[in-house]
């Protein structure tokens, strides 16, 4: 579905990518895992058209992304920060959203995370009164809002109260199941366990492996992602 | 587009620096009109303060609106929508907004107190100063990623058109003060929209003629039919080329 040849980008000296092939299906769930500053953001921000590559090209069901902009309808994007015009309140947001993604089409939406994080009740309420968890809500419930066959999550329960953390997780297993795209970034390895079906490891802005989550477990012996995870480190 | 625009309008207009611009803008322009019983002086008064605040106010308050946006610049380009529809919004709602907000600080009381030719000319200059000035932050504020260096462009840019630039008019002038520079001031005078208008509503209000030998020449090229269409056009040019630069350079932009 979305596959990436060798992409590259350099931030001045910095080299955020260095040549990134993967190749993403339907049905997979990803996580994309690295310390800090070894281009997971920029890797997204490049799928969704944010940072142009310096060489190499991402294509989004066969097609090239570069100048396109309409294959994004089918992509729901949760940013690691969240933030909105201050002034805004939460149900001008959505009505903004929808307007923009319906184009006379009458999309239906699922808004069974709005319902789920009472954020029925704070329609009304400005962005600038809100706190950050509060805000991480509201992009998590975009992101999902548009039924989108693609979902890239940054960070997502970053900020994130447990119960609301529970219930977004539930969320992501149940888009899995229904046969969606799941790429998510995260530091907090324990929560993956039962989300995911495949890791990218990166480092540096190489790609050291992309591997099922079975292979992983069957060539480190370990049957706890973390563990997994430390073990490769270690070897590294 | 119109989409954006409705709702970012709707939130700039909220924005409390906004209101407390309007409501500055009209306690300023009420209260000069109410002590001035001469209206004409009233309006020049009322100039010196609108080609000062109103660029001041736009720039900077553009500026830092960007800025602030840019966490939801990214989010709003992670959807189905073009650059540039982003960008062209984002501009129209800001100089939408800042001209609604000169036009209640400072247009409804010059229609009130002197709907003269004059007080419309200084109307539209203020509409058309808050558009450009706004045109120029989007520019200031597509330059860099570091909000603080944004703001201190932004800042040199407004000291620069209206203080330095004047600065600089004068030098040459004293400078080559034995050849004829009449000409020549009318090009200059191009390169600065603040002059621009000071230039336009200062004849308009017939006191040009304390400008000596020079101010015959404006009033040769300014007051006539062509003259006026060409400085409608560099007006127009001084928002067309920042925005149109300022776009080319968002749309390479790595968010």
């Amino acid at each position: 579905m979305i596959i990436a040849n060798n992409v590259s980008k350099k931030f001045g000296k910095l080299k955020a990518l260095n040549n990134i092939s993967v190749t993403c299906n339907k049905g997979e769930c990803i996580a994309l895992i690295g310390p800090n500053g070894s281009g997971k953001t920029t890797f997204i921000k490049s799928i969704l058209g944010m940072v142009v590559p310096d060489s190499g090209f991402i294509t989004f069901n066969g097609k090239n992304i570069v100048h396109d902009w309409l294959y994004r309808q089918y992509i729901g994007y949760m940013p690691q920060i969240g933030r909105y015009p201050d002034n805004m309140t939460i149900g001008q947001i959505f009505k903004m959203m929808k307007d923009i993604r319906d184009r006379g089409k009458n999309i239906p939406t699922d808004e069974d995370l709005i319902e789920a994080f009472g954020l029925n009740e704070l329609l009304r309420k400005r962005m600038s009164t809100l706190s950050g968890g509060t805000r991480q809500k509201v992009s998590a419930s975009l992101a999902f809002l548009f039924n989108p066959v693609v979902l890239i999550l940054d960070e997502p329960t970053a900020g994130l109260d447990p119960l609301a953390s529970e219930l977004l997780k539930k969320k992501i297993i149940d888009e899995k199941l229904n046969g969606k795209l799941v790429l998510i970034t995260s530091h907090v390895l324990s929560e993956l366990d039962d989300l995911i079906t495949q890791v990218i490891y990166m480092q540096d802005g190489n790609l050291m492996f992309h591997k099922s989550l079975e292979d992983l477990r069957r060539d480190t012996g370990e049957q706890k992602l973390s563990k997994a995870i430390a073990s490769v480190m270690q070897k590294n | 587009m119109k989409k954006i625009i409705k709702y970012v309008i709707a939130d700039i207009l909220r924005n409390k620096i906004v209101l407390a611009y309007t409501g500055f803008l009209l306690v300023i322009s009420l209260s000069i009109f109410n002590l001035e019983d001469n209206t004409s002086k009233g309006l020049l008064s009322l100039l010196n303060t609108v080609l000062i605040i109103v660029p001041l106010v736009c720039i900077i308050f553009s500026t830092i609106y960007v800025y602030n946006s840019s966490e939801f610049i990214e989010l709003l380009v992670s959807q189905p929508l073009k650059r540039k529809n982003i960008w062209i919004s984002l501009f129209s709602s800001l100089a939408g907004a800042m001209s609604l907000a000169f036009f209640v600080g400072t247009g409804v009381p010059i229609l009130l107190y002197i709907p003269t030719d004059t007080g419309l000319l200084m109307l539209a200059m203020g509409l058309v100063l808050s558009i450009i000035f706004v045109a120029i932050a989007m520019l200031a504020a597509v330059a860099t990623r570091d909000k603080a260096k944004g703001i201190g462009i932004a800042i040199l840019l407004w000291l620069y058109f209206s203080l330095l630039f004047d600065g600089l008019v004068l030098f040459l002038l004293f400078q080559f003060e034995d050849y004829p520079m009449e000409k020549i001031m009318v090009v200059i005078s191009a390169f600065n929209p603040i002059d621009l208008s000071r230039i336009l509503i200062l004849l308009k209000m017939d006191i040009s003629a304390l400008m000596g030998y020079t101010g015959a020449i404006f009033r040769d090229f300014f007051g006539s039919q062509s003259g006026l269409i060409i400085v409608s056009a560099v007006l127009f040019l001084w928002i067309i080329v920042p925005v149109w630069l300022s776009l080319r350079n968002f749309n390479r932009k790595d968010l």
